[in-house]
């Protein structure tokens, strides 16, 4: 393998973007991989070519990410799009593939910016084609100005799923109904957090003024909906759901479902990083210290990858990664560090004051965490909760038991989409606690790898096979 | 072209048209388009047919997760239809069960 | 002190299951002391081979008498573990390898073995369509086969506690002594006695026998798989070559399953192993130049076992012969799978001080020193 290079940033939305920005700016060579064709992550997707009409019917927010693309244009900087990573090693190796070419290349350092994912909602029906996530439809809005045209309904709970029924409104498109599964209690369990919400007063603002363009448009709104079922026989025909004390079936042709984000830890998981079970939001957290760094000399995560705080926390955290990489490079003493990094760190507390509240007010409802026995929870392997269930009877103990005993898991999704619900289900037949039920070990290659580019990487090894 | 499609294009949409078969349809698309939008686009949900069941499926995340979306384009078979841009004169086709020998990107 | 059992056996793997469960067949009460759970390692993740073909001559009676236990493993265990005898075919690319097969073949005839074959080019291509033309000819074990090796173990677990033995999952053995005539094991799950101790340790098993006194030169491996995205299915038997590592295998789902001995690292003492992707990439190659129109198919995982490896490349199986009461099974080398079934009963005739009808001379501890 060649020289090393000094940095490599995966991932090239806000928190990848900013952290090639800091360490390009202090004279580090950096490669920017992307797995998109274009950059800015799925939070400013299409950012560089979307039209100005576009950009208002997407908002301020989305509109900020332009400038972000300014690195790009630095000389220091190689940015590779359509890079397929598909394994990191302790090492600080990375494999890649871009147009059915596989490679690798060692790095002095890496920072993931690997990013979210929207949290799977299984319930029964939801892989009936027509029924996609909320944020597919924001992708599909954002990269091909495509606009669900009628007949939409959105289910589930979470900013983002208000943000995309208001900004389908905005661009006149029409929403049948909007579906809202948050738990009644939550709002109360949520209230003593609110002061802290307080102190960024831009989220209640966009909140309420959110609810009032839905007002606006008169779209049919339900709260505290449950027992959700999606039905239709070759695609989603209507949604089924009690709301009020009353069955409901709405009909719809496409049905957007969302329940928050959570970190893609396929990278972390597969490095082998440690990561905590947060009650609270539900979801895995890898283990990282205030810069971002992981027990892995050398491996950093920014963004939503190592937690969720939203895109402007994701900058904030690219910043730093960005900033530590140039000082253990020796491109930034660490009093230059640690001065650019103060005023980051202040508005990077500010952003983080949001999420207890944000998250119990948000936490999804327990049937979609722990559904019922006919609801596929692998959709690869098209594994139901039920049959989950029956293999702890029989002794399963956790998820890499539960894909020996029925695959769960072991679909091309690599556990992607399953994965959350296959620990919260075996907890609780346990009756353990997720940490201790455990996750997946995620297996290389995180992505799939064909045999014609493994072969063509032939590179000679210290390991000779007999 | 969009047949009862569940989505319709913005008007800023101005991007070049381009051409493509999705199983012997000519269909539309605009430059820039993932193959899974534009097969959306044109009011086509199901992109597969899975190898356990042989139930449908279609798009999900739209983001390289779920592998919901696998097609064989122009003779390769599962492709992430949401991760391909379309290219003129594509030719794709639904996934229908497991896959056969195929071909490989290296043999285009 | 629980000292109501009749045998302790160290490793919940395949091997030591067996032994439970043999010995529970014969009435006696063993306890399964298992570090982590049954079948948590190589017994569980292996490529599944049930496997005469190209066996060590040493192993061959044991190879033929485990294979019938295989072919009534339902009546063994209550289920079916998977087992196909789908065939086992080993390839000859050049003239010499093939020469080399041919003698094979005439030696083992001529010592009463007649399961291996030698079949030519077109048999090959009629059993195996899709392989490279250049294939010369094979040996097949017609009746040979694959099963699924957690749904083994798990078979042999469940049929053992069945039968009435104890199996004891986050039991790693902290130490081990005789005293008063029964050996005394302490566990993070309790302490447990008996007369008699099964070293079924697997890759930990030369730790557990040098613990005993009796060192044995083993080493550990990582042994490599992969497996692909679903086919359609294009390939029957388990494929191996003569002048490659590869084992390769379709189940009945469509996955491919890449093996055959291409190695990683393996950190027993982390229970952790880690990858070679130079080695997997060589992996890949052999599967090319096997089956050209495989270039497109997609890996989706790729993993590593952990196995322990005797330099002669044949397991230690027999008494000790330094300590009273103790059996060891352990050491496969990579081919321990098939010879499951059997093992136990080897372990459960010891027990029972019944004439051993198996050749294990071969397999002494001793054989070392």
């Amino acid at each position: 393998m060649s020289d090393p290079v000094p940095l490599i940033v995966i991932g090239a939305g806000p928190a990848g973007l900013c952290a090639a920005a800091e360490a390009t700016a202090a004279g580090v060579e950096t490669l920017l991989l992307d797995e998109q064709t274009a950059p800015g992550g799925q939070i400013y997707r299409a950012i560089g070519r979307a039209s100005p009409e576009r950009q208002a019917i997407l908002g301020s927010d989305y509109g900020r990410g332009a400038r972000l693309l300014e690195v790009l244009d630095s000389g220091c900087l190689d940015y590779r799009p359509s890079a397929s990573v598909w394994q990191v090693t302790p090492e600080r190796e990375v494999y890649f593939t871009i147009a059915g070419q596989a490679q690798s290349l060692r790095a002095e350092r890496i920072v993931l910016a690997s990013g979210a994912m929207e949290r799977p909602m299984p319930f029964p029906g939801w892989t009936l084609p027509g029924v996609m996530g909320a944020g597919a439809a924001q992708t599909l809005l954002k990269s091909s100005g495509l606009l669900p045209g009628g007949g939409a309904v959105l289910a589930g709970s979470g900013p983002l799923l208000f943000l995309v029924a208001s900004q389908i409104l905005d661009a006149g498109g029409r929403i049948a109904a909007l579906v809202e599964t948050t738990p009644r209690g939550n709002s109360m369990r949520a209230m003593p957090y609110l002061p802290a919400m307080l102190r960024m007063p831009s989220y209640l603002t966009k909140g309420a003024v959110l609810l009032a363009r839905l007002r606006r448009a008169k779209a049919p709104h339900f709260k505290g909906a449950h027992n959700l079922s999606a039905q239709g026989g070759k695609r989603i025909e209507f949604l089924r759901f009690t709301a009020g004390g009353r069955d409901h079936d709405v009909p719809c042709s496409l049905l957007l479902l969302h329940q928050g984000v959570v970190s893609n830890v396929q990278i972390t998981r597969a490095l082998g990083l440690a990561h905590d079970w947060k009650p609270l939001p539900r979801a895995w957290q890898p283990r990282l210290d205030p810069w971002g760094g992981s027990a892995l000399e050398g491996i950093a995560m920014a963004g939503d990858g190592g937690g969720i705080f939203g895109a402007r926390a994701a900058e904030l955290q690219g910043r730093l990664a960005g900033l530590d990489a140039a000082y253990r490079l020796g491109k930034l003493t660490q009093a230059a560090r640690d001065a650019k990094a103060r005023s980051v760190q202040r508005a990077l507390a500010a952003e983080r004051a949001a999420r207890p509240f944000l998250d119990r007010l948000y936490q999804p409802a327990a049937e979609f965490l722990n559904p019922a026995d006919e609801t596929l929870v692998c959709r690869c392997e098209e594994v139901t909760a039920g049959q989950i269930r029956g293999f702890v009877k029989l002794g399963c103990l956790g998820p890499n038991q539960a894909k020996s005993f029925g695959r769960a898991g072991m679909g091309p999704c690599q556990g992607r989409v399953c994965g959350l619900c296959v620990s919260e289900i075996i907890a609780r037949a346990r009756g353990a606690d997720v940490q201790d039920v455990g996750y997946f070990r995620i297996r290389p290659p995180i992505k799939p790898v064909t045999l014609a580019e493994l072969a063509a990487m032939a590179c000679a090894g210290p390991n000779d096979a007999k | 072209m969009p047949i009862d499609s569940p989505f319709r294009r913005l008007p800023d949409a101005q991007a070049r048209t381009l051409a493509f078969t999705f199983a012997g349809r000519e269909l539309e698309a605009r430059e820039g388009d993932s193959l899974a939008a534009a097969i959306l686009a044109a009011g086509i949900a199901t992109t597969r047919h899975t190898p356990v069941s042989g139930a449908p499926r279609g798009p999900y995340c739209m983001i390289g997760l779920c592998f919901e979306c696998l097609v064989e384009i122009d003779g390769e078979p599962n492709r992430q239809a949401c991760m391909v841009e379309v290219r003129d004169g594509m030719r794709v086709k639904a996934m229908q069960g497991a896959r056969g020998l195929g071909k490989g990107p290296a043999d285009e | 002190m629980q000292s109501n059992y009749d045998a302790l056996i160290i490793g919940g793997g395949l091997h030591g299951l067996s032994s439970a469960l043999h010995l529970a067949r014969a009435g006696l009460k063993p306890v399964v002391l298992e570090k982590d759970y049954p079948g948590r390692h190589a017994s569980g993740v292996n490529a599944g081979g049930v496997r005469r073909l190209g066996r060590h001559k040493a192993e061959i009676p044991l190879s033929v008498a485990a294979m019938k236990l295989w072919r009534e493993i339902g009546e063994l265990t209550g289920e079916d573990c998977g087992f196909t005898p789908c065939g086992q075919v080993k390839v000859a690319e050049t003239e010499t390898e093939m020469a080399g097969q041919r003698a094979r073949v005439e030696s083992l005839v001529a010592q009463g073995h007649g399961h291996e074959e030698l079949i030519d080019a077109k048999e090959l291509r009629s059993l195996v369509p899709t392989i490279a033309p250049h294939c010369l000819g094979a040996i097949v074990c017609r009746d040979d086969g694959a099963a699924d090796p957690f749904r083994t173990a798990m078979a042999f677990a469940r049929a053992a506690r069945a039968q009435g033995a104890s199996i004891q999952d986050g039991a790693r053995v902290q130490s081990i002594e005789r005293r008063d005539g029964l050996w005394r094991a302490a566990t993070a799950q309790g302490r447990f006695a008996a007369p008699i101790l099964i070293n079924c340790a697997g890759a930990w098993g030369g730790e557990i026998a040098a613990r005993l006194g009796e060192p044995v030169p083993m080493r550990t491996q990582a042994p490599m798989l992969m497996i692909t995205e679903r086919l359609a299915p294009f390939l029957e038997p388990v494929l191996g070559a003569a002048g490659r590592a590869l084992s390769f295998k379709q189940f009945s789902n469509g996955t491919l399953m890449i093996g055959g001995g291409h190695l990683g690292r393996a950190e027993p003492a982390r229970n952790a192993t880690h990858l070679d992707f130079a080695a997997l990439s060589r992996s890949a190659q052999s599967v090319l130049a096997l089956f050209p129109a495989l270039r497109g198919l997609r890996v989706v995982r790729a993993w590593a076992g952990i196995e322990g490896v005797m330099p002669d490349g044949i397991p230690v199986i027999g008494p000790s012969e330094t300590r009273e009461g103790v059996f060891h099974v352990f050491g496969f080398c990579a081919h321990g799978f098939q010879l499951g079934p059997i093992t136990g009963q080897i372990v459960a005739a010891w027990a029972q001080k019944k004439p051993m009808n198996l050749p294990i001379a071969p397999f002494r501890i001793g054989r070392f020193a």
